[in-house]
């Protein structure tokens, strides 16, 4: 079949390491509508390496999106364009021929860049680490029908929990808030059974560690929903409020 | 000349895993914290082991090359994990489960070593119910199950399609609070690029730094790698584009048996490759065979479009080939045939694909229930390919996906250097010539949460390994050796980019070495990887610098390795003069084209040891099936 190759200007943002000064740079290319837009850079690497040049560093690994490790800003847009996937779900046909596309990293205090489309988000883990789990030993547990959760419970429970970590919600949010990622945990544990006994504990653990590590206040503005690949609600957050909220009286009434 | 002892312990069968915890030797609560366990890789196998190990009370050093440990291509996996529960009461039962991994196995695997995965899966469950793992549930509150995989009972728990990842992050969470609690060490983007074996025991590893470059030495009691499965070797492949064979081959050059090399399975439903530029293959449901009719044209280099192809002209193959089973037939069986077609000349559009079509199922159910069925597939479909399967047959083709193969583990994970234990997806264990569906999760949990922090343990306390320094020469040695190969890597600037090399070697692989090999094409296979290599070593361009972030230089020592694992797989595919599960040897079949298999030549594991590159010696551990009699898998 003959097929018709889409020619576009990229303008991807270089920066060859963390405190170094960072510029778009200009590169053209012609690709098949097929392509995904990760291949897309695949290629252009493949080019730069064969001219010798630093090829671009971006991160990815299942390209099923889920995993998480995608992510770039496209267009003003974390993970592209398009709604609900993650960049690696991104194809080629989304574009036009002679479109320019601005690509660069996902931009916030908590998530310095390493290099290039390179950015650091080891913040999220340790948020986790400060209290997104459940304790509970390895082998002496109950029988799991032992724990009933209804049905829509659980589903509730499952919405909140695949959330994928990508770090969109930052990078979409004006204040680089990390309230989307962090209640979506939250949630999760806050709605089954087994999350109860630390609930209070875990929201004030996490809340305070995210705001240590300099993400900003929630912008109220949506924009981490509607970037999200995985459409996570933001009830999370007032969810999340009400967790907060809750714990500071009990944590009082315990103090007291 | 390296004996394999499997260790296995006597006694019947459903005793074994009991008597053999009640025997091993325990460290005293006090001692644990004196001893250091390194955990290489944090999918599922070694994100529960290093949360376990950690749990008990040793130190734990966990290592993953990602940025964050909840990367691991285990959070991939969509469909289900398989356990024993026998929750509705439909007959299963920990030997059912056992038995049916066995067969599926086509009487490739360890009896023990099954049997126990089936023993502790219903506790796999307990325990990620716990952790506040989503599972599906009833209206009633209780667990939900479907079947899968052909199976007769339902089984599996899911989690939506997210199983994987929701089990990952079970994991993931209950190794946060070890690191919280200060028992566990995350060591993130981190490769391990070899094993330090002192007096031929397994001492610590070396790894580089993927931001700076540099080379960091680490020493501990044991070493656990769960660094996942190596179907990169075939460039194209369902694994995530970092998933590679590096530790555990470093390791096999270091002294462990790397078992069954050749058994690697491909999947039937993955969406076909459609381009030059293609990185990786996407799984699609198996489910779509359910109500998906598959066929090709009769008429060789076909390149009309589906739609304008009449019913009589189309090949509907497997409901022709295997009336009883028709499009559902088993996995491999279904993989070999769209290759038959393909290889005929009437794939797709001479596409290398074949046709899965709903236009009987959607004017039988109508598009409704085809929606309500399969709507997110559909979806991801159109995304990806940007047709519309409502209206046009999707187009399918098998990918690598899951490799059985790996080091060869004794009964209590522990390889052929003491010391060095390996879990999950890169040892040998469990699945034998072909794995079930559902069973990879289970086996990953049940070597991290429920196997190796005993066996850890028994061998910490009975062999009472002495810690050696990184200030050891061997360290420095390892080292030294390990900054030689990325200078050598770095040094060469050749004129070929290293994904050219890993696509030609893939090339060879999955046409010479894929879903079904004979001994003409495994001999050229061997020579060409030879050749391949040489021109690796002369020709390749590794940009950029060690101590940088360099991406180039990652893929190049991975694909390094690969150049070797292939010809180790084509070995092991000519070795073995019998067809059996995924392994498809074109000169042993029946008049039908099923597979031949050869229990009195090759019910073994072969365990290969590596003496120098392109010599390897066979070792082989007889496999003894006294719980389930040996029988022929048929699918007429």
């Amino acid at each position: 079949m003959e097929e018709k190759k889409l020619n576009l200007t990229l303008k991807i943002w270089r920066q060859p390491a963390p405190d170094a000064a960072g510029s778009f740079q200009e590169y053209k290319i012609s690709v098949s509508p097929d392509t995904s837009f990760l291949e897309m850079l695949d290629e252009l690497n493949n080019e730069l390496e064969s001219k010798n040049l630093d090829p671009i560093a971006f991160e990815s690994d299942c390209r099923e999106g889920i995993c998480g490790t995608c992510g770039l800003v496209i267009n003003g847009h974390p993970h592209g364009p398009l709604p609900k996937i993650a960049t690696c779900q991104l194809h080629m046909r989304n574009f036009k021929d002679g479109d320019t596309i601005w690509v660069e990293p996902f931009r916030a205090k908590a998530f310095p860049v390493i290099k290039d489309l390179m950015v650091d988000r080891s913040a999220f883990d340790r948020i986790m680490e400060a209290g997104g789990f459940i304790s509970v030993n390895t082998g002496s547990v109950p029988d799991g029908n032992t724990i009933p959760i209804p049905k829509d419970i659980a589903s509730e429970a499952m919405d909140s929990a695949s959330c994928i970590g990508c770090g969109a919600c930052v990078a979409a949010c004006k204040n680089a808030s990390a309230m989307l990622f962090v209640s979506a945990k939250v949630s999760q544990f806050a709605l089954l059974p087994q999350g109860q006994p630390e609930r209070y504990r875990r929201v004030q653990a996490m809340v305070k560690k995210m705001d240590e590590l300099g993400f900003g206040a929630c912008s109220n503005t949506y924009a981490c929903e509607a970037e999200c690949p995985k459409g996570i609600s933001i009830k999370n957050i007032a969810r999340m409020n009400r967790e907060f909220i809750a714990a500071k009286v009990k944590t009082e009434e315990v103090d007291a | 000349m390296v004996k394999l002892d499997s260790k296995v312990p006597a006694g019947p069968i459903e005793e074994k895993w009991t008597n053999h915890i009640f025997n091993m030797k325990l460290v005293s609560p006090a001692n644990k914290r004196k001893f250091d366990i390194i955990v290489v890789g944090t999918g599922l196998a070694g994100a529960s082991a290093a949360a376990t190990l950690g749990e008990l009370g040793y130190n734990v050093k966990a290592f993953t090359f990602h940025d964050s440990a909840r990367r691991a291509h285990s959070i991939a996996a969509q469909g289900g994990i398989n356990a024993a529960k026998n929750y509705q009461n439909d007959g299963d039962s920990v030997f059912r489960l056992f038995y049916d991994t066995i067969k599926g196995g086509d009487f490739r695997s360890r009896e023990a070593n099954v049997y126990r995965l089936a023993e502790v899966s219903g506790n796999i469950i307990d325990q990620c119910v716990a952790q506040g793992v989503p599972f599906a549930r009833e209206y009633g509150g209780a667990l939900a199950n479907r079947s899968f995989g052909g199976a007769l009972v339902s089984r599996t728990f899911y989690a939506k399609g997210q199983t994987g990842q929701q089990l990952l992050l079970g994991a993931y969470s209950a190794m946060n609070r070890q690191i919280n609690l200060g028992k566990v060490k995350l060591y993130s983007r981190r490769e391990m690029l070899d094993l330090v074996v002192v007096d031929g025991v397994a001492r610590g590893i070396v790894v580089r730094n993927l931001i700076t470059g540099e080379i960091e030495k680490y020493s501990a009691h044991a070493v656990v790698l769960a660094t996942g499965g190596y179907s990169n070797v075939f460039f194209l492949s369902t694994n995530a584009m970092n998933s590679n064979a590096t530790a555990i081959w470093r390791a096999h050059k270091k002294g462990a048996a790397f078992a069954n090399p050749c058994f690697t399975q491909i999947h039937p439903t993955c969406l076909p490759v459609h381009g030059e530029g293609q990185s990786k293959l996407t799984l699609m449901s198996e489910s779509l065979r359910n109500d998906g009719r598959i066929w090709v044209s009769k008429i060789k280099g076909d390149k009309r479009h589906p739609n304008d192809i009449p019913e009589e002209e189309r090949d509907y193959y497997l409901e022709r080939k295997y009336p009883s089973y028709g499009n559902l037939s088993p996995r491999d069986i279904s993989s070999r045939s769209a290759k038959e077609v393909v290889d005929e000349g009437r794939g797709a559009q001479g596409q290398e694909a074949v046709y899965l079509d709903f236009r009987d199922a959607i004017k039988r159910l109508g598009k409704k229930v085809i929606e309500e069925r399969y709507g997110n597939l559909f979806e991801i479909y159109q995304t990806i390919t940007g047709e519309n399967p409502y209206e046009v047959p999707m187009k399918i083709y098998p990918a690598p996906h899951y490799t059985m193969g790996g080091l060869w583990v004794d009964y209590n994970l522990m390889s052929t250097i003491p010391g060095l234990f390996v879990a999950g997806e890169a040892n040998f264990s469990d699945h034998g010539a072909n794995r079930l569906g559902a069973s990879a999760l289970m086996q990953g949990l049940a070597d991290g949460y429920f196997v190796l922090p005993y066996t850890i343990g028994n061998y910490l306390a009975s062999e009472k390994p002495e810690l050696v320094k990184t200030s050891h020469p061997e360290f420095d040695k390892t080292e030294e050796n390990i900054k030689n190969m990325i200078n050598q890597l770095l040094s060469i600037k050749g004129k070929r980019t290293v994904d050219s090399i890993h696509k030609e070697l893939g090339r060879i692989m999955w046409n010479k070495v894929g879903m079904s090999r004979n001994e003409k094409g495994l001999k050229e296979a061997i020579e060409e990887i030879k050749t391949l290599r040489e021109e690796f070593w002369k020709n390749v361009n590794v940009v950029g610098k060690n101590e940088d972030v360099n991406q180039c230089l990652e893929r190049a020592g991975r694909v390094a390795d690969y150049l070797e694992l292939g010809e180790l797989m084509a070995r092991d595919a000519l070795n073995r003069n019998e067809s059996c599960g995924a392994h498809f040897r074109e000169e042993y079949q029946t008049e039908e084209g099923e597979a031949l298999r050869n229990d009195e030549e090759y019910a073994y594991v072969a365990a290969w040891v590596f003496k120098e590159l392109g010599d390897w010696e066979l070792v082989k551990e007889p496999l003894e099936f006294e719980n389930i009699q040996l029988a022929t898998r048929s699918y007429k």
